[in-house]
């Protein structure tokens, strides 16, 4: 291997470790960067430091899985190198600006597999602003990583499977959840049904953690709509619509969050071609079932990809690392990649079945008053963007963000990208895929100015 | 009132720091947002608004939870551990 540089792996999450294991196995010594203390992603994110609970009380049924990632990635020391806190904040001319230690590090890679994950996808609602409301992935951090619940009477909304786990272990903690806000109707559910034969596992334990919400006494409501969240200084209480009827609770904590959507900005650095996706309504990276891109070399897996969960981050992964292997003329397990590749399509229609149960309420853009705060950053309001739009006759996503600054803050759009995009759609009467793309631009996080500005000291890898 | 509720590690080591100048502890293994969040109702104040904060992912994706110190050091509550000593000012503007 001698002349190649590294191959590099963006993330230690199950994709990433397991794309990491892949490369190691042939012989490669991958660099892998990612921005946590340590290993796991995070699904299987770690405690800063071990506490009183399991690991069962930590990932419940799925400890074992957290554990053997967490035990293999720890097998792998010594046959790669590994950059914990580390950001990549830059791609360029085939290298990596990689933010570690307090520098910046410029790193030629031979190979790119991008894990980078996912966050919380969610429109913005009257009070998502105040003190007490967190993503439904941000209320489950605070309480797995951290010990901490996010109130004493915690309501949880939105939709997405994590809806539900996330209501479950709060419960199981111990913590008072008053309800659970499902924006779905009830009827939509039924779908459920259709995932058995592909997931029985999982439908099976997302039954069984509704009826013991239920059984505890938690008020599961379907079907809600026109979510307010009450309060002047912190959150103090939370009103929706059902059917015709006006309902409110009080709560001191909301988890709020409409599923995932993937982290795309380092595949949209490293050149790939994008393609707009119906069902997700989003633009995703291309990617073919090996996770090639339409870059040479660079691979995606796992959530960044498109959502599909923790399982199939490992099986992809593993066959991202494969498709490397392959590319570069070593063993590459066609066999196994077959396999991994049926695994993931069956996942895959798994994952559509999840839609229709769970579906994105992409109206309440439409619906969204003016006063609303759609940029968090930028505090800029749905009223706003609609008086740029309207005034400078925009109905592309890009310029819309030149006029309004909307997708322009510290977050990069992350949060409020896709309302704005569903706002425009709404607003010029077009399609959301019609209005375009937000473009990423590095740093894709804030780092220091002077990093930025500081000559770059290249490095030889290996 | 504090936003966040410990239901573990409540007896880890006790880390010191101050808060807009007033002596607070934290417990080994919190982030800066867990150790502010268990004391206070808010991480800063926002910059065009001034309306109260206190975060929102918790994964460093929304960068919602930027703090000051007073050295003016600028840091991400969520995803910076705590430091003994660390000196935190969440009443100004500038986050």
């Amino acid at each position: 291997m001698s002349g190649r540089a590294q191959p590099l792996i963006i993330g230690a999450g199950p994709a990433g470790i397991r794309a990491a294991e892949a490369l190691v196995e042939a012989g490669l010594r991958p660099l892998v960067v990612d921005e946590a203390p340590a290993c796991g992603g995070q699904i299987y994110r770690q405690r800063l430091v071990p506490d009183e609970r399991s690991s069962v009380a930590l990932y419940g049924s799925e400890a074992p899985k957290a554990e053997r990632l967490h035990r293999d990635f720890a097998a792998l020391a010594g046959k790669l190198d590994y950059w914990p806190q580390a950001l990549l904040w830059n791609l360029r001319d085939g290298k990596a600006d990689i933010a570690v230690g307090g520098a910046s590090r410029q790193v030629a890679y031979d190979g790119l597999v991008l894990a980078t994950g996912a966050t919380d996808r969610v429109l913005p609602i009257p009070g998502w602003t105040l003190p007490g409301v967190f993503t439904l992935g941000g209320a489950q951090i605070a309480l797995k990583a951290q010990g901490c619940a996010i109130g004493s009477r915690v309501v949880f909304v939105g939709s997405g499977p994590l809806l539900y786990l996330v209501a479950w272990q709060y419960m199981k903690a111990g913590v008072s959840v008053a309800a659970v806000l499902d924006t779905a109707p009830f009827s939509a559910k039924f779908n459920l049904l259709r995932g058995l034969a592909l997931e029985p596992a999982v439908i099976l334990r997302g039954m069984r953690m509704t009826a013991e919400l239920r059984l505890k006494g938690v008020a599961l409501r379907y079907g809600v709509r026109d979510v307010r969240i009450e309060g002047e200084e912190r959150v103090g209480g939370i009103a929706w619509r059902e059917d015709i009827r006006e309902m409110h609770l009080a709560c001191d904590g909301v988890g709020y969050g409409l599923a995932l959507r993937p982290e795309t900005q380092l595949a949209d650095l490293a050149g790939c071609r994008f393609r707009f996706d119906a069902r997700d309504r989003a633009w995703l990276p291309e990617c073919d079932a090996a996770g090639r891109t339409s870059v040479p070399g660079v691979y995606l897996a796992g959530d960044g990809a498109g959502i599909a969960g923790a399982d199939a981050a490992e099986l992809a992964g593993e066959r991202a690392g494969l498709a490397l292997r392959q590319d570069r003329g070593l063993p590459h397990a066609p066999e196994r990649a077959a396999a991994i590749e049926r695994s993931l399509a069956r996942i895959g229609r798994f994952r559509d079945v999840l839609e229709l149960a769970f579906p994105f309420p992409a109206h309440w853009a439409r619906d969204m008053a003016d006063e609303t705060l759609v940029c968090r950053c930028e505090e800029i309001s749905a009223g706003e963007i609609r008086r740029a739009a309207a005034h400078f006759g925009t109905g592309e996503i890009n310029r819309l963000k030149a006029v309004s600054r909307i997708g322009m803050g510290r977050c990069q759009g992350r949060i409020c990208g896709s309302a704005a995009a569903e706002l425009l759609a709404a607003e010029t009467g077009r399609s959301v895929d019609a209005v375009g793309r937000l473009r990423s631009q590095a740093p894709i996080k804030p780092i220091p100015l002077t990093m930025a500005l500081a000559q770059p000291q290249a490095e030889a890898a290996e | 009132m504090p936003l966040l509720h410990r239901i573990a590690r409540r007896d880890h080591e006790a880390i010191a720091f101050t808060l807009d100048g007033h002596a607070c502890q934290g417990r080994a293994g919190d982030t800066v947002l867990t150790a502010i969040l268990a004391q206070a109702e808010k991480l800063r104040f926002s910059e065009f608004s001034a309306s109260p904060r206190a975060g929102f992912c918790q994964m460093g994706a929304c960068q919602d939870c930027w703090v000051v110190l007073e050295s003016g050091e600028r840091l991400r509550a969520c995803s910076t551990a705590l430091g003994a000593g660390m000196r935190i000012a969440t009443k100004g503007r500038a986050a």
